[in-house]
């Protein structure tokens, strides 16, 4: 039997851990994953925390790979260019073709730019953007004391920036089209007494409003907002959301308004059937859930690419055995997000998907909201999240109680 | 060789999530803080071993044999 090849596109968390559950698994054919960047999978969320503020080096933030996993075929700084999903293939930026027999996206998502005419947009003229190791790097290099900077976006990643900036002595100032920082996932009680506390360290911010132009040429001098409020600023930190890479799986049929969309198993959906041996994970899969309901959500959470990841290579390693392929795609999975967040001394564990509360499904579960507190997120019924301030064993303990959602209750009952 | 379950604790940030992955071996105490309640577990738990060293944030955990 000539050996099978999976071939994994992104070298990141998700392309990692799906490589690492198709050997626990048993699949024993070739695997090669191909990565853009120069470094083998490292840990992103530290790159806006904890590096952030004391020293990023590859050597820390690289995974541990499992010991049944160090045959992998590493094909890093060798970008994927295109795909023919017919043919088998994928295509290499240096031309080379590739075939397969199945197929992994999971290139991530990338920092998204403000399509605003000014400096060039790179950290050499002052304008960051922290996806990477490398930004990462370059930005930490100009947050010196008494710095002035801007961060552009008031969500989760803006936020840690904020604070950490402000660890390290620079001015900060927040820029957000939001009324209150972290808002849409936390809803106005929670993010309107984050603001306080950021405020309280002295973060400056300018909410509801946008940003109209970048000031200076070769190198960023500050910015204008749309009420006309000019700033001064050394560093600008563009923390606008994400933008899927998914341009090499482009002209198959595929669903790619939003990531990749898939099935439950996290098989691509091509002209609405989902297609064997083309899976999505992590970042860019779009997946149903049925703990919450039918639509099918992206989540940039942690958790996704090792939960996804393994998901997939159970659908793999079926589907290239032709053992019980039917049935394990069959079989209904669920995924809990899961997501933390620390800024300065506060510690946010969540879990499920706060977002989905209804606007008056918001309360207080544990503790008080001026200090360390537990809050539940409910749609109807249901609680589909929790978000705990500190408090981080009571949090814990509702993670089992996310979800379950009431229409799943109605389907088992009708 | 039996299996090793090693927790740098200068890294580990009480994050709890090992914990779901293997209850048996991992532990919050009252306090929140971490304890490794079995150092050499058994053979029939490197798998879920694994698995909490996969979903701790910080990579605190590393498995030796
Ligand atoms: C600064 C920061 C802080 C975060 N903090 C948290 C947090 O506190 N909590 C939390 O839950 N989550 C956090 N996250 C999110 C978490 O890190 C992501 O969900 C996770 O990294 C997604 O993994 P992935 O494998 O899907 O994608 P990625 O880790 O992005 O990996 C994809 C890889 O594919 C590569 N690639 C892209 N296109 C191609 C191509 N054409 N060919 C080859 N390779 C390609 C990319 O360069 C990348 O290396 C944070 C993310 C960032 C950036
Ligand atoms: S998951 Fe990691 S950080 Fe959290 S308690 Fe376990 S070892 Fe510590």
């Amino acid at each position: 039997m000539t050996s099978q090849r999976v071939v994994i596109a992104g070298a990141g968390l998700g392309g990692l851990r799906t490589a690492e559950a198709l050997r626990a698994h048993g699949f024993e054919g070739e695997i090669v994953i191909f990565g853009d960047e120069a470094h083998a999978p490292y840990n992103r969320p530290p790159l806006s925390k904890e590096a952030l503020y004391g020293e990023i080096s590859h050597e820390k933030l690289a995974f541990r790979v499992r010991s049944t996993a160090t045959d992998l075929t590493w094909r890093l700084n060798d970008p994927i260019a295109g795909s023919d999903l017919d043919a088998h293939t994928v295509t290499l930026a240096s031309g080379e073709v590739v075939t397969y027999d199945a197929l992994v996206a999971a290139t991530g998502v990338s920092a998204r730019r403000l399509p605003i005419p000014g400096p060039p947009a790179t950290a050499a003229a002052g304008r960051h953007v922290i996806r990477t190791l490398d930004d990462a790097l370059a930005l930490r290099a100009s947050l010196t004391q008494d710095a002035r900077v801007v961060v552009l976006g008031a969500g989760f990643i803006g936020c840690e920036v904020a604070a950490t900036a402000r660890q390290l002595g620079c001015e900060v100032h927040c820029v957000a089209i939001d009324s209150h920082p972290m808002i849409r996932p936390l809803g106005v009680e929670l993010a309107a007494e984050l603001e306080r506390r950021h405020k309280e360290r002295g973060v400056i911010f300018h909410l509801g409003v946008g940003l109209t132009a970048f000031e200076g040429e070769s190198h960023v001098t500050g910015v204008v907002l749309s009420d006309g409020t000019r700033l001064a600023a050394d560093v600008v930190v563009e923390a606008l959301g994400s933008r899927c890479n998914v341009e090499w799986l482009d002209g198959h049929g595929l669903d790619l308004t939003d990531g990749v969309l898939t099935d439950n198993a996290l098989r691509a959906v091509r002209d609405g059937v989902p297609l064997d041996g083309v899976s999505a994970v992590g970042d860019i899969a779009r997946f149903p859930n049925p703990r919450f309901d039918d639509r099918p959500w992206r989540i940039e959470h942690w958790n996704i690419p090792t939960d996804t990841g393994r998901r997939a290579a159970t659908a793999i390693t079926a589907y290239l055995s032709g053992t019980d392929y039917a049935d394990v795609v069959a079989t209904e999975w669920d995924a809990l997000p899961s997501f933390w967040s620390d800024q300065y001394e506060i510690r946010m564990q969540s879990y499920g998907m706060p977002g989905l509360a209804d606007a008056d499904g918001i309360r207080l579960l544990e503790g008080e909201l001026h200090g360390e507190c537990v809050m539940g997120y409910h749609r109807g019924e249901d609680l589909v999240g929790v978000v705990g301030i500190g408090m981080l064993k009571i949090v814990n303990g509702y993670r089992d109680r996310v979800g379950k959602a009431e229409w799943l209750r109605a389907r088992a009952a009708s | 060789m039996g299996l090793k379950v090693v927790v740098d604790m200068n890294v580990c940030q009480d994050h709890g999530q090992c914990v779901f992955a293997a209850p048996e071996v991992f532990e919050l105490d009252d306090n929140g803080r971490l304890v490794v309640m079995v150092e050499e577990p058994d053979e029939s738990m490197r798998s879920a071993v694994e698995d909490a060293a996969d979903v701790c944030p910080v990579q605190a955990i590393t498995i030796e044999g």
